[in-house]
């Protein structure tokens, strides 16, 4: 009797044990086979609403800053305006966000909805994480010319449009007044060229003052170099994402320019993470070069005078960095028609709504709503505005967001002084040009 | 299965047979299948997180493995050896990883094994407030690793940090070398050493008053005394200590990330750090895989040599 119970109950306890393993193992392995690509693009993209039973839908973002607050209140308001669609806005770190969300979309537990950046959707594109959006793009009749074009041109891949721009959101260029006043320079002027950019850092540091802390880190200096690049007249990469050009002569002037400027005691040396935007609300530094995103911050600085401009030209070329924040409609694996279709309403009424978005410290995508009067009255984005122009993004290939790691340990290298910049971009362009090879043969692969 | 079928019923005759009562027989405390009942739901939780992930893990990295791609090439073992290959993509940043937890780790252990037992020695005495400071040690421990990171990096920011503040220097703490290792060392020490202290401290109640009663009577010095009768009693704590000290520090990964962002250059960017960006940020999972576990084989190299230089010896004077 014993016995049996003894022999039985070790067997199936292995047996449990060991299904669970292989369970686990199975489920982790499932899914995988599923065909890539795409729900069907159809219908009107949701231009005529959505009459469907309630639904609820899942939205996903990283708006963890002073932008959350914003779109949570476009969500709520589009919930009280449409009584069946139920919109749940669910925030966390953009870095865990991009991790996430792949996991999520391939265990079947994936959002509706949600926002990636432009350099983002590419690969998320080619690794089946979102759908197309080629008749949303046409539902709110989007076209090349309602857009900055390189806004536009960033959302296609594979001749397929994976992403609706909700925003832009580029450098700036910000002043502390109170510091350039106290180094008898015109606080409402601040320098807009190179030759004056330069006198004013020199006039700063014989007051004492290093005028523009050079960040060792991609937030803000990886922004800031990039920007640097494009005014010199070079560029990142060749224009289809095959090679790494930041190591060409453009991109040596560039750093150049950054590190000189810690040699010249334009610049603190060894700038920590932030220090150099903290340094400009302390009233220690007259210059920053930092996001859009930072004007709310810095309007919560009490007594603080600033003022905030389209970067200086320093390279010869007008250029700056942006990103762009892009809606997209994750894959399901059972794809249902209702939440597609309301998805689709979604999209389409926040990006109508996006000068209310604007507030919360971007620029709207849309030509129009960029030129309107409302968003005129918002002095410090539409002072960056000036910039749409000029906007550069990465080029739209699956993986590029990879190699910036190299890219940013050039710049920390340089601004360091632990290397010269030349050797340090070429090291680095070295390294991203294998990484470049290895993603060709696997996306295409 | 030959044994307990012979052997088992005998026994449950004689245990349920008419004298089992009064005869001397063994008593059973428990059946035999208990102590596997026990494990079990140890064993659940074993297979589900760590054995089968780490069966999944072989498969993946003989692959060319993205869970959202359509096709996970088998590469044999190319994710392996490209580690080994200075020409690769991977080589440079797997190398310079192993170096920075390598570096990491040998400037850490000793501190945290050494200052944690002095200060167990310490707490272990009779002294008012001596609960307090035993909390005190601990409280760090319990702060997570975002905010400690968050703190350090501000505290020690070379141009508006507090350090340098008050001080009245420029040191670049966190963005030079050593500087930038001798404070992720430092505060690795300051945030972790009360755990330590605490087995120690354990450790140190369980040897018997009488050897210290002896070592007195003997009229050993107190150095005398911590030589042969403390650090002798804690051998095994220690084993214990110094091999979860040694795992702990080579897995090194949010101090490094938070406070340098693996920087000066790559010199604090750990081989975690390196892992997670091959696998969860550019998605090559087999290659992270691969790198993973040539980390483990090194980990497990050390960790036998540890044992085996760590083991009870013969002592000398007795042969």
């Amino acid at each position: 009797m014993t016995t049996r119970m003894n022999a039985l109950t070790r067997r199936r306890f292995l047996t449990a044990t060991g299904m669970i393993g292989a369970g686990v193992a199975l489920s982790a392995c499932g899914g995988g086979s599923e065909s890539p690509g795409a729900e069907p693009a159809e219908g009107d993209g949701g231009a005529s609403g959505y009459d469907g039973p309630n639904v609820e839908l899942a939205f996903w973002n990283g708006f963890t800053g002073g932008d959350g607050p914003f779109m949570q209140e476009l969500v709520d308001t589009f919930n009280s305006e449409h009584p069946n669609i139920a919109v749940t806005m669910t925030v966390s770190e953009w870095a865990d966000y991009y991790q996430k969300v792949p996991t999520a979309v391939q265990s079947g537990n994936g959002p509706d909805v949600g926002i990636m950046h432009i350099d983002s959707l590419s690969t998320n594109a080619a690794r089946n994480v979102i759908v197309p959006l080629d008749d949303v793009a046409s539902a709110l009749e989007l076209e090349a010319g309602d857009f900055a074009e390189a806004v536009w041109t960033a959302g296609e891949f594979d001749g397929q449009r994976f992403g609706i721009p909700l925003d832009v959101h580029p450098l700036g260029y910000y002043y502390n007044k109170t510091v350039l006043e106290s180094a008898g320079l015109d606080p409402e002027n601040p320098p807009m060229d190179r030759t004056s950019y330069e006198a004013a850092l020199e006039a700063l540091a014989s007051a004492g003052i290093q005028g523009h802390w050079m960040s060792p880190h991609p937030f803000t200096g990886g922004l800031t170099l990039q920007s640097l690049i494009w005014q010199f007249g070079g560029d990142l990469f060749n224009a289809d994402g095959t090679e790494v050009t930041w190591a060409e002569d453009p991109g040596v002037q560039a750093l150049t320019w950054m590190v000189d400027a810690v040699n010249n005691g334009w610049s603190a040396k060894d700038v920590g993470q932030d220090a150099d935007a903290i340094a400009l609300q302390n009233g220690q530094t007259a210059f920053n070069w930092n996001g859009i995103w930072h004007i709310n911050t810095l309007k919560e600085v009490p007594d603080l005078q600033w003022g905030v401009a389209p970067l200086p030209n320093i390279g010869g070329t007008d250029a700056a960095w942006a990103g762009s924040h892009n809606f997209v409609i994750m894959r399901q694996r059972t794809p249902n028609e209702d939440k597609l279709a309301a998805s689709r309403v979604f999209i389409n009424w926040v990006s109508q709504q996006s000068i209310a978005w604007a507030e919360g410290g971007q620029v709207p995508a849309r030509n129009s709503v960029r030129e309107s009067a409302e968003f005129e009255a918002l002095p410090e984005q539409a002072a960056l505005a000036q910039q749409v122009d000029y906007l550069h993004f990465p080029p739209a290939v699956p993986g590029i967001g990879d190699v910036f790691a190299d890219f940013n340990q050039a710049l920390n290298e340089a601004v360091l002084l632990t290397k010269e910049p030349a050797a340090a971009l070429s090291e680095a362009a070295d390294r991203a040009t294998k990484k470049l090879e290895e993603n060709r043969e696997r996306y295409d692969g | 299965m030959a044994s307990p079928t012979t052997s088992a019923p005998a026994r449950g005759a004689a245990a349920r047979g008419p004298g089992a009562r009064s005869s001397p027989t063994r008593i059973r405390r428990h059946a035999p299948w208990t102590p596997y009942a026990f494990m079990a739901p140890f064993l659940v939780i074993f297979a589900t997180f760590v054995l089968a992930p780490a069966v999944l893990g072989i498969w993946m990295s003989l692959h060319d493995w993205d869970f959202l791609l359509p096709s996970r090439p088998f590469v044999g073992l190319d994710n392996y050896t490209a580690l080994f290959d200075s020409t690769s993509a991977v080589f440079e940043a797997f190398w310079h990883g192993m170096r920075a937890t390598a570096i990491f780790t040998v400037a850490s252990v000793p501190f945290l094994v050494a200052i944690p037992l002095g200060l167990a020695v310490l707490l272990n005495r009779r002294f008012p407030g001596r609960t307090f400071f035993r909390a005190v040690f601990f409280m760090p421990y319990v702060l997570g690793v975002a905010v400690v990171g968050l703190l350090f990096r501000f505290i020690l920011d070379p141009n508006i940090g507090i350090v340098n503040g008050l001080l009245g220097t420029s040191t670049p703490w966190i963005t030079a070398q050593p500087w930038a290792w001798i404070s992720l060392v430092a505060m690795t020490v300051w945030w972790t050493l009360g755990f330590n202290t605490i087995i120690y401290l354990a450790g140190l109640q369980d040897i018997p008053g009488e050897l210290y009663d002896a070592a007195k009577v003997d009229g050993a010095s107190a150095w005398q005394v911590f030589r042969h009768v403390t650090l002798p009693g804690l051998r095994t704590v220690h084993l214990f200590v110094v091999t979860i000290t040694i795992l702990a520090s080579a897995n090194m990964f949010g101090q490094a990330l938070l406070v340098t962002n693996g920087g000066p250059g790559d010199s604090t960017r750990t081989a975690l750090i390196v892992m997670l960006t091959e696998g969860l940020e550019s998605f090559r999972m087999g290659s992270a895989a691969a790198m993973s576990y040539l980390l483990a084989v090194f980990l497990g190299i050390v960790s036998i040599v540890q044992v085996l230089a760590m083991r009870e010896r013969r002592p000398r004077w007795r042969s």
